[in-house]
């Protein structure tokens, strides 16, 4: 069997071995494993599913995952998103933001101070403590996980307190608490968290993409920094290039309205690329100087998908468009895939930034710190609720301020 | 980060491998590594030292056993645990008496409530049910419209009130209550609610549901969660656990590449199973949850039950076997060779296939053994005359200039494909005969394969 696995290494067709390895494995093993799983299913009671290979032929297309993808012709596309600007513009003037009155700025603090609970014990147990005992490493430790900052990046910053307290340089537990929120404030130094936004001829438009997996909240996302530099004084037009999940675009179309932008769809199941050609055409035309363009979510490890849009980049950077931002929407839950997540995408789509969202949620989103020191992806907004003010610059000290309650 | 986990255990377990005997140190820095794994897939930290401190327990006073290294020990210790951690019972639904049976569906946004509504609809229907769907999400721009979608794709009714998700008022608490008053009318014995998604300290709306559930008074509360969550996934059951009463968890986007700790962390804290779990977008991509499996893939050392599973479902299992049979015995012709490929090509895409398998080097994992080359080798072997591809002995100058004409190929390539094939086949042939062919033969070649717990 190893002989086969480094035969599949060298070979220069490794789908051969590959297969033979297949043949071999199922039928070696699956004769085995299906005899005790079948053992194993009768003993809890659970009715076998049967499920025949009745599949139709059809399923049987190379890329079995590929979404039924029909590329309308670009005249069609065309055509409608004509339409609906016109239909958008003519509300335009009806819609106009109302959020600029009274704008302010939300603070992390007042968000995450309902969610501080989760830490505080852990805090209060360090601060409590006359010295600095095993119990208080383990706290720190538990308080840095629990925030979701990793095991590699935890486990870097302890050793390098630790190293401080033997040379007794830190002796108190407040010290210690200081010393350790200082660390991490210093690693967030000096990036750049602005968001890019390049004065060019007339009719050559900004483009920001935005992406991510699957329920992170890249549309509200999109609605919300449309209201954000539509408030800055930029003529917005958002593109609606999630063309997959049912209603999406219906969904863009309302944050469209309520930010008073313009819109640009497809036809559902169309190709994702020619909507934001369209939209970028279409801000073009109408003096848009910022295209935000929405992406379907998809897991990174699907390839197919991640070639989707690794086209839908290309397409945007196309004459007249200039590509200045790809923002990956991350959710303050996700844990350690995040990283994944966060460097697949920089792979595929050269990720400028980072929108952590929902972070007016218990979870602390420390996913990004990790993000931030290891790949180099700063951290520029952040989403703190569901309304369409709830959008702010994200600010590394508050950040870590609040990581520790 | 997609291999470095179980690439850091089995690293440490090779070391170990040479070992008759486990050292107070060996078992630190194994312990070490476990920790890492386990904080790494998203373990709870509390979980993680629990399990961590017990693993410690049975491995420093481990009996070595003759039949297993170490290293396969720890494995299996380890495996044991976790799946153990994971809960042994299965969820098994109990229909109501008197029909519906009413499913409320509940977590946070963006955790894949609707689109799991629509799956779990799907299931009961294979189940022989009569499911009906309510929209209750009144509150995310087009969600109803997303249910209506799906409902439509399973051929499900949905009740939902249009109006009033368009214009983002509207009561979900009434919704759901005519919502079981139309099944009930309609003599559906399956109601499954999908809610709007919530903060688990959003008050307001955690009260909201509340009522829901109150006026619905399910027979199962499911909480939707998300595989990619982190440690916030206590928090969250806990939360929802303490307003709704969990009966069971659903684990969604299990197909991405997370390895879903938070299930283990979940289930040891409101200490309901986790009933199901989705694995794909499409809408037959959702299955009762296993949670052997679920250990395999916490630890990163592939998912071989779904593997072979996967490949019942997919293989025509006669074919297939009088394949392996063939192989075994050296028949092996291009013909068999190109079925089972086309087999294969239904799994999914091989860098997924691949995934599942345990021991595969990370070098192939990471290369893109492309479903471009599969195309080519096809176009290649299909381009061959019957005669040609039993017996590939045949081919000649000519007809190799023809082969690489008619797929658009080289004569090189052509040539490096036949080579490759016979070699492979006088490979198996003898690898065939060292087994004996027999059955029982192919038991003895599984503790050759590294990193596979449980099997042996």
């Amino acid at each position: 069997m190893t002989a086969l696995i480094a035969a599949l290494l060298f070979a220069s067709f490794p789908i051969i071995p590959l297969v033979l390895v297949f043949v071999v494995l199922v039928f070696g093993i699956g004769v085995l494993l299906y005899s005790r799983a079948a053992a194993r299913r009768t003993t809890t009671e659970q009715r076998p599913l049967p499920k025949p290979p009745t599949k139709p032929p059809s399923r049987s297309g190379a890329l079995v995952e590929s979404r039924p993808v029909e590329v309308p012709d670009s005249a069609d596309t065309t055509d409608e998103a004509i339409v609906e600007r016109e239909s958008v513009a003519e509300q335009e003037s009806v819609a106009a933001p109302t959020a600029e009155e009274v704008y302010e700025r939300p603070r992390f603090r007042d968000r995450l101070a309902r969610a501080r609970a989760t830490l505080a014990g852990a805090i209060t147990g360090i601060r409590g403590r006359a010295g600095i005992t095993d119990e208080t490493w383990d706290d720190l430790e538990e308080a840095l996980l629990r925030a979701d900052v990793g095991v590699k990046v935890t486990d870097a910053l302890l050793a390098d307190l630790r190293a401080r307290v033997k040379s007794k340089e830190i002796t108190k537990p407040d010290e210690l608490l200081t010393a350790l929120q200082a660390d991490m404030k210093s690693r967030l130094d000096g990036a750049d968290r602005s968001l890019r936004l390049e004065e060019g001829p007339d009719g050559s438009p900004n483009v920001w993409l935005f992406v991510g997996v699957n329920g992170v909240g890249k549309t509200t996302t999109i609605g919300k920094v449309g209201a954000m530099q539509g408030r800055a004084g930029h003529k917005v037009l958002m593109a609606a290039g999630d063309t997959f999940r049912a209603a999406a675009a219906e969904q863009l179309e309302t944050w469209a309205h309520r930010a008073g932008a313009e819109f640009v769809r497809g036809a559902e199941g169309g190709d994702p690329s020619s909507v934001i050609f369209d939209g970028v055409q279409a801000a073009s035309a109408r003096g848009c100087d910022l295209v935000l363009g929405d992406t379907a979510g998809r897991l990174h490890n699907k390839a197919n998908l991640m070639e989707e849009l690794k086209k839908v980049r290309r397409v945007a950077s196309r004459e007249p468009g200039r590509v200045t931002e790809v923002l990956l929407v991350i959710d303050a839950t996700t844990g350690q895939n995040g990283l994944t997540q966060a460097r697949e995408f920089a792979v595929a789509t050269a990720v400028t930034g980072v929108v952590l969202t929902k972070l007016d949620g218990s979870a602390k989103g420390g996913i990004v710190f990790a993000i931030e020191t290891e790949l180099g992806i700063p951290v520029k907004l952040v989403g703190l609720g569901e309304t369409i003010g709830d959008l702010v610059d994200f600010d590394p000290d508050e950040f870590v301020d609040a990581l520790f309650g | 980060m997609f291999d470095t986990l179980s690439d850091r255990f089995e690293g440490i377990l090779k070391r170990l491998r040479g070992k008759g005997r486990l050292t107070e140190a060996d078992v630190d820095e194994v312990m070490q590594e476990i920790r890492t794994a386990l904080l790494d897939a998203d373990v709870n930290v509390r979980v993680t030292r629990q399990v961590v401190a017990r693993i410690r327990e049975q491995c420093v006073g481990l009996e070595l056993s003759k039949a297993l290294s170490p290293a396969q020990q720890v494995i299996k210790i380890v495996n044991q645990e976790l799946t153990n951690l994971l809960g042994g019972e299965t969820l098994k639904i109990t229909y109501a008496s008197r029909p519906p049976t009413v499913i409320l569906m509940a977590g946070l946004q963006g955790s894949g409530k609707t689109t799991n509504s629509g799956k779990l609809a799907k299931w009961f229907k294979a189940q022989g049910r009569n499911p009906m769907l309510v929209g209750a999400d009144l509150q995310r721009p087009a969600a109803v419209e997303q249910l209506r979608t799906l409902g439509r794709q399973v051929d499900v009714p949905v009740y939902s009130d249009d109006e009033a998700a368009k214009a983002g008022t509207g009561d979900p608490v009434a919704v759901a209550t005519r919502g079981l008053a139309e099944a009930r009318r309609l003599g559906k014995d399956v109601l499954i609610v999908d809610t709007a998604g919530r903060l688990a300290i959003d008050e307001e709306m955690m009260d909201q549901v509340k009522r829901i559930s109150a006026a619905l008074n399910p027979n199962y509360t499911f909480l939707v969660i998300d595989a990619m969550i982190g440690q916030d996934a206590v928090e969250v059951a806990q939360r929802f656990h303490e307003t709704l009463a969990i009966d069971g968890v659903i684990l969604s986007k299990l197909d991405g590449d997370a390895r879903g700790g938070a299930a283990l962390s979940v289930k040891e804290v409101i200490g309901r199973p986790i009933a199901f779990a989705s694995t794909g977008e499409k809408l037959d991509a959702f299955e009762q949850f296993h949670p052997d499996r679920m250990a395999g893939r916490i630890l990163g050392m592939g998912d071989m039950l779904t593997l072979i599973e996967q490949a019942e479902q997919h293989f025509e299992k006669d074919q297939a076997e009088e394949a392996a049979q063939r192989l075994m015995d050296g028949a092996f012709t291009l013909d068999d060779f190109l079925q089972q490929m086309q087999q294969l090509k239904k799994m999914g895409p091989l860098s997924n296939v691949l995934g599942m398998l345990p021991g595969v080097p990370k070098e192939l994992k990471g290369a893109q053994i492309g479903d471009d080359e599969l195309k080519r080798v096809e176009a290649i072997i299909r381009s061959m005359t019957p005669g040609e591809r039993r017996k590939p002995e045949v081919i000649n100058g000519s007809r190799r200039l023809r082969i690489a004409n008619g797929s658009g190929t080289t004569t090189g390539e052509v040539n490096r494909l036949v080579k490759q094939f016979s070699e492979m086949q006088k490979m198996m042939k003898k690898f065939g005969g060292g087994m004996g062919g027999g059955k029982k033969g192919k038991r003895r070649m599984m503790p050759a394969m590294p990193g596979m717990p449980g099997f042996n």
